[in-house]
């Protein structure tokens, strides 16, 4: 099984002329483009349900319920978890890194304990951690990486003492690297340490499944697969989620106020302060129905080739002059591909790009402390998704020598 | 290509290419100063030397993309010997001309407004970045980094 070729009319964006050229769009590590269901659904919703949720006893209301409740258990389905009670709606990835650091790095950790992250972690996996270590005092520890872009799993055994969580990428959003998840997660579990792990750029490319990550908390966000912006999932373990406290207060998320108090609502809704982004996540549901529409592992088959496709073609062009950062094995990466031509500044690459239509990023991708790893101030990504074909690839790999031109030092 | 040619004029990429005033002096009894830009990880260091309320030599290291180099390297030579006033206006000049006003953005072929008759030189050319207004900031980070090490100054 393959994708379909003509995916790209399903997306309306990617019919878009840009200064005078079709848009070759290859930033979907940023955000992806979004398929007419989804635009459909989300249209469909305010024009002939719009309704706060769980509240009203009308029609309506009670089918917006209905439509937003289908959605979780189709996103806890797509994730292979067991119980939409499980599936938290946040706002994006970093607010449910927010979440856990503090609901439960609140409750949980104090001074001399210690949190491991990891050298290519996103700063929405960082900073939450840092606030929140400001405060309570504990350890922030980083897993480094190997010079071709793996994490550096012969440390990991001696950084896991006294490490009470570990959170950590499934996929570098920067160099592509594919973390073994599983792995890190059994010795993680062995020394008594929880796994959180970053899946904004890992659940939409590749089939998830929580159990086979044997992972305790899994994060991502509904604009990188298809979805809108504005919502983003927290999954955990449903004896996790209920041993923590709950994290942002208000509406929706209690059971009963009192003067003295309030009494928190079950699972999920205990998390969900507030009326929910319903449209976003009616929309996220029709985008995990499109994905699964084509299947995962085909998505998957296909940005293999892909990706195989670009680093060979920039490869043959450009040799010497071109460094590609991260694994050269498309099986261990995902379709991020970082590059550094002829020392040509990201930012002047872009635009040369841009001239063309072609959309990449220039810039340092919320990952500063890789960056100085790498030695770089900043890189120029082009990312891939399933509607990108090798006349993407070859439009980026004709364009760049006409950036070497006019700034090659 | 006739956007990219108003943005990366010649006279800019020969600074780029051939950036003046490189280097560290030391201090003291140069002073220093750093400057960031958080959009794309562009890092300015510059080093002046004060003598008589006038900047007498001032010196540029870090790295940035074309725009951000070569208006640091112009900056460096328009305000060579002059006063710390001279080059509080020239910043403001500067600026002026940097900032986004409604018509450029409506019209891409106006020219933008300043308040101010220029006396800019060379730095005009840097005028074709305010239609590009992702780039103002590189354009403006070495400025901004002077003023605040001359505001330092005073404290």
């Amino acid at each position: 099984m393959t994708l379909p070729s003509d995916l790209k009319h399903r997306f309306p964006l990617l019919s878009q002329v840009v200064n005078g050229h079709n848009i070759v769009y290859l930033d979907s590590a940023a955000s992806s483009q979004k398929p007419d269901c989804v635009i459909d659904a989300m249209n469909h919703y305010y024009e002939t349900i719009n309704a706060n949720v769980h509240r009203g006893a009308y029609e309506i209301a009670a089918q917006a319920t209905e439509e937003m409740e289908q959605a979780r258990k189709r996103i806890a389905n797509f994730i292979g978890c067991d119980s939409p009670h499980e599936v938290v709606f946040t706002k994006n990835a970093t607010e449910s890194f927010n979440l856990i650091a503090r609901s439960w790095g609140g409750s949980n950790l104090s001074q001399g304990d210690a949190v491991l992250i990891t050298d290519m972690e996103h700063h929405a996996n960082i900073v939450p951690w840092q606030i929140l270590s400001a405060e309570k005092g504990f350890e922030i520890r980083w897993l480094p990486l190997t010079p071709d872009g793996l994490l550096d799993l012969d440390q990991l055994d001696q950084l896991l003492d006294g490490v009470k969580m570990v959170s950590v990428t499934a996929m570098s959003n920067v160099l592509g690297t594919l973390n073994p998840i599983s792995e890190i997660a059994e010795r993680a579990h062995a020394a008594g340490a929880l796994v959180a792990v970053d899946g904004s750029q890992y659940v939409p490319h590749l089939p998830t499944d929580v159990h086979e990550l044997q992972a305790d908390l899994l994060c991502f966000t509904g604009h990188k697969m298809c979805g809108p912006t504005g919502i983003g999932v927290l999954w955990g373990r449903e004896e996790l989620l209920d041993s923590m406290p709950p994290f942002l207060g208000g509406g929706e998320m209690i059971l009963d106020v009192r003067r003295d108090g309030f009494t928190a609502n079950e699972l999920p809704h205990k998390f969900e302060a507030g009326t929910p982004p319903i449209a976003e996540i009616i929309g996220l549901g029709a985008a995990v129905d499109f994905l699964n529409s084509l299947g995962m592992q085909n998505v998957r088959d296909h940005e293999i080739a892909l990706t195989d496709y670009a680093l060979r073609s920039l490869n043959d062009r450009y040799g010497e002059e071109i460094v590609i950062h991260g694994p050269s094995d498309p099986l261990q990466r995902g379709g991020v591909i970082s590059l550094e031509y002829r020392g040509v500044h990201p930012h002047d690459l872009s635009q040369v790009l841009d001239q063309r239509g072609i959309c990449i990023r220039a810039g340092h991708h919320c990952a500063k402390p890789l960056m100085k790893e790498l030695g770089v101030p900043a890189t120029s990504r082009a990312s891939m998704y399933l509607y990108n074909d090798e006349s993407d690839v070859d439009a980026l790999v004709d364009s760049l020598e006409s950036a070497g031109e006019m700034f090659a030092l | 290509m006739s956007g990219l040619e108003e943005l990366y004029k010649e006279i800019i990429l020969d600074h780029y290419r051939n950036p003046r005033h490189q280097g560290e002096l030391e201090c003291p009894p140069a002073h220093k100063t750093e400057g960031f830009n958080p959009l794309c990880g562009d890092e300015v260091s510059l080093t002046f030397l004060i003598e008589e309320d006038s900047i007498k030599e001032l010196r540029i290291a870090g790295q940035g993309c074309s725009i951000s180099q070569a208006s640091a390297s112009m900056m460096a030579a328009a305000i060579q010997n002059k006063s710390i006033e001279e080059v509080r206006d020239l910043s403001r000049e500067f600026k002026a001309m940097m900032s986004i006003h409604e018509e450029t953005i409506i019209n891409a072929d106006q020219e933008p407004v300043s308040p101010v008759a220029l006396t800019l030189g060379d730095l005009e050319a840097l005028k074709g970045v305010v239609k590009f207004p992702v780039r103002i900031k590189c354009a403006t980070l070495s400025w901004n980094t002077l003023l605040t090490g001359l505001d330092d100054l005073d404290t």
